[in-house]
């Protein structure tokens, strides 16, 4: 290989960066769970041919997605990580162990022991060293010692339901000092999602954690990594508006990140995918509510004075981010059962397809009476834009402009799955009983989560890393 | 300054955006294209329009922010999701289709500008 392999003896992990002026690269290797796990190789191919300190993250952890990892390790107390774990590191886990490239995620979720023992097999099938693993902990809040101040901080909000998982945002400070102390896969449950790259950026270059500016700018570029590829052209395409190229095979986004905390955001050569000042706009204020105050639990960032340049092609430059003292409090979402949805579809097509589907709408509104919440939506008028009370379907002009293909669809909530099941049985229904002509229903039932959201004080959380072990060796 | 009539076009001519959720808020970013075209969308999308925009799902509070260096607009829609990603019981639970809504706006543009937009040059 004739790539560097850059020095990870220097004191630039431990202590701090050798030289002020050298930058650290984080690249993004999925944005969600369920990413496709083919993007991070030519991510990795950047990072190794750069042959500069560099970090690789995976961020795979959504606000359900750690509730449903948690009932997977309901049933299964060796599961609860990742479920694509082992395809997302499979083609990149031998070189980034060779070539220094440490990697970053919070594919932990539920179980992030249980995410090690994964990756430590994969070394294994690999024929490759079992990598120095780091565990974040301390998310997780559903034991008994905390569930008397999460319900005094929900207040009203606590779930009637059975909970099934509660946990804190935890910050960067604990990837931090795994990483000082030499850890070359940090395994993380519930941080923030910026975390990941605020965590290594502060570590490289030493930050302290009350240089609020220095804490604002790595998180706001983990803000632009955190979705994969929405920063790169992913999620942004408007043919005619906004072209990207080769889609099918965008790439993903690299951050060179500088000692005063600017980032230059680009991705590989040779990938698909585009990268200009639009593309960062977009994401920078991706769930943001106020410009003036993004809360983390590191830090308070403000983008409010915040520039985007373009350097270069597919390389844009954030600059001009503001950082506040961090919160004093830590948000938790505790998520509990909600019962049950039933779904279920049925076409009309052809002549006076929207006053059959009208008929059908209401034919099912009248059978099911007032219990529940049921939705109705016209699939090829409105599939998204209606309301719940069916306003917006009940206006529609029936005139010959009218669609001639239509496909209704309902959705209804009750409290078990049996209730649930009427709606489907009366949907199947109308293949007879219905306006004529009605084809190809689909029914599905599936149990539902809910979430609430509420902050708990810093000091009830303890957060904190350790070494990955195999079972049976020594601590 | 622009002394040429007016045209109405849609919004997404001038400005493209992206919605993200938390929980039952939404949030929608409007993003000039233009430097010209940056002062037409801060002078006339404004939280009362966009709230009337999406009267239908009755948001309960719109805020409006101004970034003028990124030159673009965040909205900010309370109780907008029908209860958001875990109990909507819209198909799009996370309301992922708002931004590209709101972009069917009408604006008035002054005709001299209309070489900014993106789209067609015909009116």
């Amino acid at each position: 290989m004739a790539h560097p392999i850059p020095d990870l003896t220097s004191p630039r992990w431990p202590g701090g960066p050798a030289s002020a002026a050298t930058p650290l690269l984080v690249g993004c290797g999925a944005g969600f769970s369920g990413d496709r796990t083919d993007a991070a190789r030519p991510v990795v191919d950047a990072l190794m041919a750069a042959g500069q300190p560099a970090v690789l993250i995976f961020e795979t952890l959504a606000e359900r997605t750690l509730a449903l990892a948690q009932l997977a390790r309901e049933r299964d107390p060796q599961a609860g990580y990742e479920p694509l774990l082992a395809d997302l590191l499979r083609p990149v886990l031998a070189d980034c162990l060779a070539h220094g490239i440490r990697i970053v995620s919070n594919f932990g979720a539920a179980n992030p022991e249980g995410a090690a023992a994964c990756i430590a097999a994969l070394a294994r099938e690999l024929g490759i060293r079992v990598p120095r693993m780091a565990l974040v902990l301390g998310d997780d809040l559903m034991g008994a010692a905390h569930a008397q101040a999460l319900q005094a901080a929900c207040g009203a909000d606590w779930p009637t339901a059975r909970v099934v998982s509660a946990n804190a945002y935890i910050g960067a400070q604990q990837i931090a000092q795994a990483l000082q102390q030499d850890a070359e896969i940090v395994i993380a449950g519930r941080v923030a999602d910026p975390a990941l790259v605020l965590g290594p950026a502060a570590a490289w270059h030493g930050w302290a954690w009350d240089d609020w500016d220095l804490l604002a700018r790595g998180t706001m570029a983990g803000h632009l990594l955190e979705c994969g590829s929405q920063v790169s052209g992913g999620y942004f395409a408007d043919p005619g508006y906004k072209d990207v190229p080769d889609l099918a095979h965008v790439g993903f986004p690299i951050a060179r990140i500088e000692a005063d905390g600017r980032c230059t955001i680009s991705k590989p050569e040779n990938t698909g995918g585009l990268i200009n000042a639009q593309t960062v706009k977009e994401q920078l204020l991706y769930e943001v509510h106020d410009p003036a105050a993004y809360l983390t639990p590191d830090v308070v960032a403000d983008i409010s004075q915040a520039s985007v340049t373009e350097v270069g092609p597919n390389q844009v430059c954030l600059d001009g981010v503001r950082g506040h003292a961090r919160p004093s409090h830590l948000k938790v979402n505790v998520c509990s059962e909600r019962g049950w949805l039933a779904e279920a579809e049925i076409s009309y097509a052809g002549a006076h397809a929207l006053a059959r589907a009208q008929l059908a709408r209401q034919i099912i509104a009248t059978r099911l009476g007032a219990q529940g919440r049921l939705r109705c939506d016209f699939i090829g008028v409105a599939s998204v834009l209606g309301d719940d009370d069916s306003q917006w379907l009940a206006q529609l002009p029936s005139d010959s402009s009218a669609p001639r293909d239509v496909r209704v669809r309902w959705a209804w909530e009750q409290p078990t799955a049996r209730a649930a099941e009427v709606l489907l049985r009366e949907v199947n229904a109308l293949y007879t009983c219905g306006p004529g002509g009605g084809g190809g229903v689909r029914t599905q039932l599936r149990s539902r989560l809910s979430t609430v959201s509420c902050l708990i004080a810093r000091d009830l959380v303890a957060c904190g890393w350790r070494w990955w072990r195999a079972a049976g060796e020594c601590a | 300054m622009n002394s040429s009539a007016s045209i109405a076009v849609p919004l997404y001519r001038l400005a493209h955006g992206r919605t993200g959720d938390k929980g039952n808020r939404s949030n929608i970013s409007v993003i000039a294209y233009h430097p010209a075209l940056w002062p037409v969308i801060e002078a006339q999308v404004s939280a009362e329009r966009v709230a009337a925009h999406f009267a239908a799902r009755r948001p309960s509070h719109v805020a409006r922010y101004v970034l003028a260096r990124l030159q673009a607009l965040n909205f900010v829609l309370d109780e907008v999701l029908e209860g958001g990603v875990n109990s909507a019981l819209n198909l799009d639970t996370h309301g992922k289709a708002l931004a590209f809504d709101l972009l069917q706006m009408e604006v008035a543009l002054p005709a001299d500008l209309l070489m900014h937009c993106k789209g067609p040059q015909e009116p």
